[in-house]
């Protein structure tokens, strides 16, 4: 059963799975593919969660501290309190997601146990194999994973992710690496277009990524999963930027509830990701926001990178 | 001439317009009052139907869908979207949210539950496959899906799906007794009342293009009085536009 949930390349226009498990891959990306065009907000209590629900997110994320608040005190990130992740499903008829730790498939099995709707194997919580993510075939809830480059995002993808956001720095309000990612894989995958078919099998190679899906994602254009933006986004031009460089949604981390007004600014970042590509909504939506979050400068080397803790 | 529109605040809408691209048609995004004005027909994609009500609330979307489905121009709802057209929606968030209105039935939001209770089920599908031939049943994709529970006598039931009782048991004590449902053990998952068309299922997420087939025809019986068309965009397609960049439509098969 070494093939199950493998999606192969090849087929009249549509992918073919094989194994029958009650939760297919299809139904996984399904969910992602309804989250499109929507912000999706971390949350640390119910509280919260109704507030992004009231601003227009299309799902929370259930967490113990903020990004930015994990930054700040260090020690040991974990999985957050199950009772608090059931609290937060309680209060709110949007999806909830939670975070796991890379590698930790008991913190996701009981996630599961739950029944939230979504994990995040994530980096901003303290790796739990070094070596190794989770084997996200083995689970009926969907997993959405992060990235820095293709070939990160499609070694993920193979690991059974249904959903790819690029990392950028969570918990800094400063955008840049969120754009470097995204220009990396969108830049690649430009590159992977105009390339030859024979030249294929080497670039897989050197992204050290499955070929068939290098191959599907050549002949897609485009990741084979619904792609969001993450790490960093704090105002609504921040959010607008992600969609114009092509992602299919934003997760916003601290950039919320760190701010001065945060259902103020909730409500905007996501009309600014519905009208992405209207300069007269966005130039409205931006307008008397009040204060964005304390960002931080990533020139210093000091500065702990998230994203570089997992390849 | 007459478009499609296909409502892009949030959700599935760029698989709508893909597969009716599939069909030689053009799908407009719709996300402003204004833009109603240019399309003779329209899709309310899936996507959470509480984000897509906020959306529409805050560009003053309601009265302009509300007078759209009044004009008796045909609109089709597809999961959150067919919320968006029930008459009456029960499990919603705290405070409710805002309604279009037009289809005389009562949907239960997210049903099913939550996303490890989604699913891919074969329907059966009389009216559809005696339409658009093609098999008997569709591959029907429920993800968090709603169901409608009950009826008018104006609306015709176009597909059900069998539940264990114990969910419709379950689902009904929460909400307020009178609500419940008796032995009933089928839920109903596409309707039609005149030009509106419900579905709570994910057509878009599928390669079978039956229910898009379907709608249009409904469209163009509309659009025959009035001298217009749906705009067939043939061999330019996307010429105008640079190419979207569709997702894979992944399919499962059993063993």
């Amino acid at each position: 059963m070494a093939d199950t949930g493998v999606v192969t390349v090849y087929g009249n226009g549509a992918l073919y799975e094989t194994g029958t498990k009650k939760s297919p891959f299809s139904v996984k990306v399904g969910l992602a593919q309804m989250l499109r065009g929507g912000v999706i907000m971390d949350v640390v209590n119910a509280e919260q969660a109704r507030i992004a629900e009231e601003a227009g997110a299309c799902a929370v994320m259930a967490l113990e501290r903020v990004p930015a608040d994990i930054r700040a005190q260090g020690g040991v990130a974990r999985m957050s309190d199950p009772q608090l992740i059931k609290e937060i499903k309680q209060a709110v008829t949007i999806p909830v997601m939670a975070k796991a730790r890379i590698g930790h498939f008991v913190e996701a099995q009981i996630l599961e146990a739950i029944g939230i709707d979504y994990v995040d194997e994530s980096e901003v919580l303290t790796v739990a194999d070094e070596d190794n993510h989770i084997n996200k075939h083995n689970f009926r809830i969907p997993f959405v994973c992060g990235c820095r480059n293709l070939g990160e995002a499609l070694r993920r993808i193979r690991e059974g992710a249904a959903m790819i956001r690029t990392k950028g720095e969570a918990g800094t309000g400063n955008i840049i690496e969120a754009v470097r990612h995204v220009r990396s894989v969108m830049g690649d995958i430009r590159v992977l277009r105009n390339m030859d078919d024979d030249e294929v099998f080497s670039f897989a190679k050197k992204i050290a990524a499955p070929y068939d899906l290098v191959m599907q994602t050549k002949q897609l254009g485009r990741l084979p999963v619904v792609h969001f933006a993450a790490g960093g986004v704090a105002t609504p031009a921040d959010a607008a930027l992600m969609m114009q460089l092509g992602c299919d949604g934003v997760f916003v981390g601290s950039g919320v509830f760190k701010s001065g007004d945060p259902a103020r600014r909730a409500r905007a970042i996501v009309q600014a990701v519905t009208h992405y590509s209207d300069p007269d909504v966005l130039a409205d939506v931006s307008c008397g926001l009040g204060e964005a979050m304390v960002g931080i400068n990533l020139n210093d080397d000091k500065v702990e990178r998230y994203a570089n803790r997992s390849e | 001439m007459a478009l499609v529109g296909v409502l892009a605040l949030q959700g599935s809408f760029n698989e709508h317009i893909a597969a009716l691209r599939r069909l030689g048609v053009k799908g407009v995004e719709i996300r402003k009052p204004a833009q109603l004005d240019s399309v003779a027909s329209l899709i309310i994609p899936g996507g959470e139907s509480t984000t897509m009500a906020k959306l529409a609330e805050y560009h003053n979307l309601f009265p302009a869908l509300r007078e759209f489905v009044k004009m008796g121009k045909p609109v089709w709802g597809t999961c959150a979207g067919l919320i968006f057209l029930a008459n009456k929606a029960v499990g919603q968030k705290t405070g409710g949210q805002e309604l279009v209105g037009g289809l005389d039935c009562t949907v239960h939001r997210n049903f099913f539950g939550s996303q490890i209770q989604s699913f891919e089920a074969e329907l059966p599908v009389p009216e559809l496959a005696s339409k658009e031939g093609g098999p008997e049943t569709f591959p029907g994709v429920f993800i968090r899906a709603p169901a409608i529970l009950e009826v008018g006598p104006e609306v015709q039931v176009l597909a059900d799906y069998p539940v264990p009782s114990d969910i419709l048991d379950s689902n009904s004590t929460i909400e307020s007794p009178e609500e419940k449902i008796q032995s009933e053990k089928k839920v109903i998952v596409a309707v039609r009342q005149g030009n509106l068309l419900g579905t709570a299922f994910h057509p878009e997420l599928t390669a079978d293009t039956r229910w898009h087939s379907y709608f249009l025809k409904m469209a163009s019986d509309v659009a025959e009085g009035a001298s217009t068309s749906i705009v067939a965009v043939g061999v330019d397609l996307g010429s105008n536009n640079q190419p979207r960049n569709d997702l894979p439509i992944y399919r499962s098969i059993e063993n």
